[in-house]
């Protein structure tokens, strides 16, 4: 009797282990924050693209409701699958988009924008990548959406796809 | 003698700022290492040489040369990532049980020893 007990519980605590691990494996192993503390934009100053002259976020950010800074590369390939996407947001809401051109070079990026169209208002400079980590960046692409209190309301890591597009349309036209 | 004055000073003033600047830099890498680098997340920022690693590094040496401390240092990072970004994670509310679970594991396992090899019993 004893023995049939010791074998179930066996048998029950390999099958508890076998489905931790299953959904062990399952989980994403990339860690990405969940929450999105709201905590203001960092005011930093940086070169502008076009014209190079020192231009301080506090400046660009006013006359909008939402704001989505979004950071890019002509190098980054993920950047081109989500730029069609931002042309849209641009074309289609009443939000003011600044690009942060991060560690590229200025030819390329002219390119970029030549081929894929611009949906910038402002574009700055982040030659060295230092004003990234300031935001609190994670990679390019990388996007937030600020509100008129420059309040970071929503960061979207990686790209930003059609189901991410449409929670962009959401929260603007609330 | 001048001269040999003049030579002192200098060799003075360079010994001086070398000690200084390695000290900064000694200071660098050990931030460096604490921190946890954004796109390979099982290295340290110091191991990596991803463009945000880099980038990283270029802010740590910027705060310390603007005069922020080691924990100020610290605490802009996990103001910006969370407290993830540290590999030597501060004892708080949300990890304590990590902290003393070890040691209360083996607490437990020296008295069950004790017991089995009846020491507890013989003495009581």
């Amino acid at each position: 009797m004893k023995n049939r007990y010791y074998k179930y519980s066996i048998v029950i605590f390999l099958i508890f282990t076998f489905f931790i691990f299953y959904y062990g494996l399952k989980e994403k192993n990339f860690y990405t924050p969940e929450d999105i503390s709201i905590k203001k934009f960092p005011n930093l100053i940086l070169n502008d693209f076009y014209t190079n002259t020192k231009t301080s976020f506090d400046d660009i950010l006013i006359g909008s409701n939402y704001y989505l800074v979004n950071i890019w590369a002509s190098w980054c390939l993920p950047c081109r699958e989500e730029h069609p996407y931002l042309v849209q947001l641009k074309k289609n809401l009443s939000i003011k988009i600044i690009g942060i051109n991060y560690k590229d070079k200025r030819d390329n990026a002219l390119k970029f924008l030549d081929e894929y169209d611009n949906p910038y208002s402002v574009i700055l400079n982040d030659n060295n990548g230092t004003a990234s980590i300031e935001i609190g960046a994670y990679g390019v692409p990388e996007s937030f959406i600020l509100n008129t209190e420059k309040k970071i309301i929503k960061k979207i890591i990686g790209p930003i796809d059609k189901k991410k597009f449409n929670e962009i349309k959401k929260l603007i036209k609330k | 003698m001048k001269t040999k004055i003049v030579i002192y000073i200098i060799f003075i003033f360079f010994a001086f700022s070398k000690y200084s600047f390695s000290n900064d830099l000694k200071l660098e890498n050990k931030i460096n290492k604490n921190l946890r680098c954004l796109i390979c997340q099982g290295q340290s920022i110091y191991d990596s040489q991803s463009d945000f690693a880099e980038s990283m590094k270029l802010v740590v040496k910027q705060k310390i040369e603007s005069g922020m401390s080691e924990e100020e240092i610290y605490s802009f990072f996990k103001i910006q990532y969370g407290e993830w970004i540290l590999y030597d994670p501060q004892f708080n509310t949300k990890n304590f049980a990590l902290w003393l679970l070890p040691i209360l594991l083996f607490l437990v396992g020296g008295i069950i020893i004790l017991i089995k090899f009846g020491v507890l019993k013989k003495r009581l």
